[in-house]
């Protein structure tokens, strides 16, 4: 659908993985907002056949595929700040709006990245202390105001730790705030009762699960029952 | 009504603008920034201003030049991480910055234009930016206690005015334009095209002229791009 610029698709397997994991979640009619990055990466996966359309808190909602080489306009930008197009039906608005649509809870899907999330939902994605401070943009107000937030990121870190933890070791981006965790391994949502796991991975194991991730969780009952045709 | 709103020269229109003046400046990355109200603020060499603003510019240009040239004393942003010299200066201790979330940021200004001291918002609980701030639950839920911002002068980018000083953005270089424009006490606008009060339609107008101060044409816009992406047909 973005129509990607040759070389942004060689993504590893796992962030395919997850990205396609991720464009599940999208159903037909929704206002979807994409953070940076992999998520961002979500828009090539949604089928044909649904439509939604998706928001930029730069102030749009509607964003079109990137411009065809030469038609570029510096005044038409993603929050990743890329030049792209808009689609039929698209508005532009200005930043207070943009945000009173996400923090006023219009927005069916937030789908954003992760540094680290923890068992009861809490989500860390903007600082690491002792590193520069980059600044945490739009992404507190998503985690608040999206009707359904999803976080999307590698189970485990360059080190091989978990990055689904306990308690997050990071500052916050968002307290309790996480819906649904896709992973490269795992599929858990958080809920009163707790973090559970829906679904694994293809070519994963229950447990290699478990002894990928820190956090205590649950097992749903569908979950065990495939595993038990298996 | 009385034409005094146009401006001669950018230099006649940040004249006032003075050492430890409160600025809020539109834009959003590169895209929709006043940047010829910057070029002539880098010239004036006014210092120790404290800019509000989402981000800010690039080494090399937008409110990067200020920062370069050492004019800006504090921040308050939402996202900073485009920016060497920033880095720089804000590790040796040069610079202050007051990271805000982008939402809470645009209401912010958006609040102290409207004259709203504070609002609470759920934005922000439990993390960094929690500290020292008033919380209050509402129907089960905390929220944080955030407040307006109004600055002495406001510098803001339009496509086109007319010359009451009514304003039309162009695509996403709105973005915290308008809200900039009612937040500032003095707000400096800067458009790439300036038409006789009456030919803009009254429905299109996005800042009514009442929050626009001075109204300047600028001309030969550079409106870098910082990434640009494109497909091949």
């Amino acid at each position: 659908m973005l129509n990607l610029p040759k070389g942004a698709v060689n993504m590893k397997d796992t962030r395919l993985t997850i990205v396609k994991r991720a464009a599940q979640e999208i159903k037909d009619g929704m206002y979807v907002n994409l953070g940076i990055g992999m998520p961002t990466l979500v828009a090539n996966e949604i089928p044909a056949d649904i439509n939604v359309l998706l928001q930029s808190e730069n102030g749009l909602l509607g964003i079109g595929p990137y411009p065809i080489a030469g038609q570029e306009d510096p005044d038409l930008i993603n929050a990743g700040k890329e030049t792209i197009t808009t689609v039929p039906g698209a508005s532009f608005f200005d930043s207070a709006e943009s945000f009173a649509m996400i923090r006023g809870g219009h927005i069916d899907i937030s789908i954003l990245g992760g540094m680290e999330v923890s068992e009861n939902g809490d989500l860390a994605n903007w600082m690491i202390p002792g590193k520069m401070v980059k600044g945490m943009g739009g992404a507190m107000d998503l985690v608040h105001g999206s009707k359904r937030v999803i976080v999307i990121m590698e189970h485990v870190n360059k080190q091989g730790k978990s990055k689904v933890k306990k308690v997050c070791s990071l500052p916050l981006t968002g307290q309790r705030v996480v819906d649904r965790l896709i992973t490269d391994l795992a599929v858990f949502d958080f809920t009163p009762e707790g973090m559970i796991l829906i679904e694994t991975q293809e070519g994963v194991s229950l447990e290699e699960v478990k002894a990928k991730t820190d956090a205590s969780f649950m097992i749903s009952p569908s979950l065990i029952l495939v595993e038990q045709v298996k | 009504m009385k034409n005094s709103k146009l401006m001669n020269s950018f230099k006649e229109a940040i004249s006032d603008i003075n050492d430890g003046a409160t600025l809020i400046v539109g834009g959003f990355g590169l895209c929709g920034i006043p940047e010829k109200t910057i070029q002539a603020l880098k010239e004036k060499g006014t210092k120790n201003l404290t800019v509000v603003s989402n981000n800010c510019g690039v080494d090399d240009w937008g409110l990067g030049l200020l920062l370069a040239n050492k004019q800006i004393k504090k921040m308050i942003s939402s996202y900073v991480g485009e920016n060497k010299i920033f880095e720089q200066q804000f590790l040796s201790g040069e610079l202050e910055v007051e990271l805000t979330p982008q939402g809470t940021l645009a209401e912010r200004i958006r609040a102290g234009g409207a004259g709203i001291p504070g609002f609470y918002t759920a934005t922000g609980v439990g993390t960094p930016i929690a500290e020292g701030k008033e919380v209050k639950e509402f129907d089960g839920k905390t929220y944080l206690l955030e407040r307006g911002i109004v600055g002495d002068f406001a510098l803001v980018k339009a496509w086109k005015a007319d010359t009451l000083g009514n304003l039309v953005y162009h695509k996403t270089a709105r973005n915290f334009n308008p809200l900039a424009a009612m937040a500032g006490r003095i707000t400096i606008a800067e458009v790439e095209e300036i038409v006789e009060a009456g030919e803009l339609q009254p429905d299109e107008i996005h800042t009514p002229g009442i929050y626009v101060q001075r109204i300047l044409l600028g001309t030969d816009y550079q409106k870098r791009i910082e990434k640009r992406t494109v497909v091949h047909a």
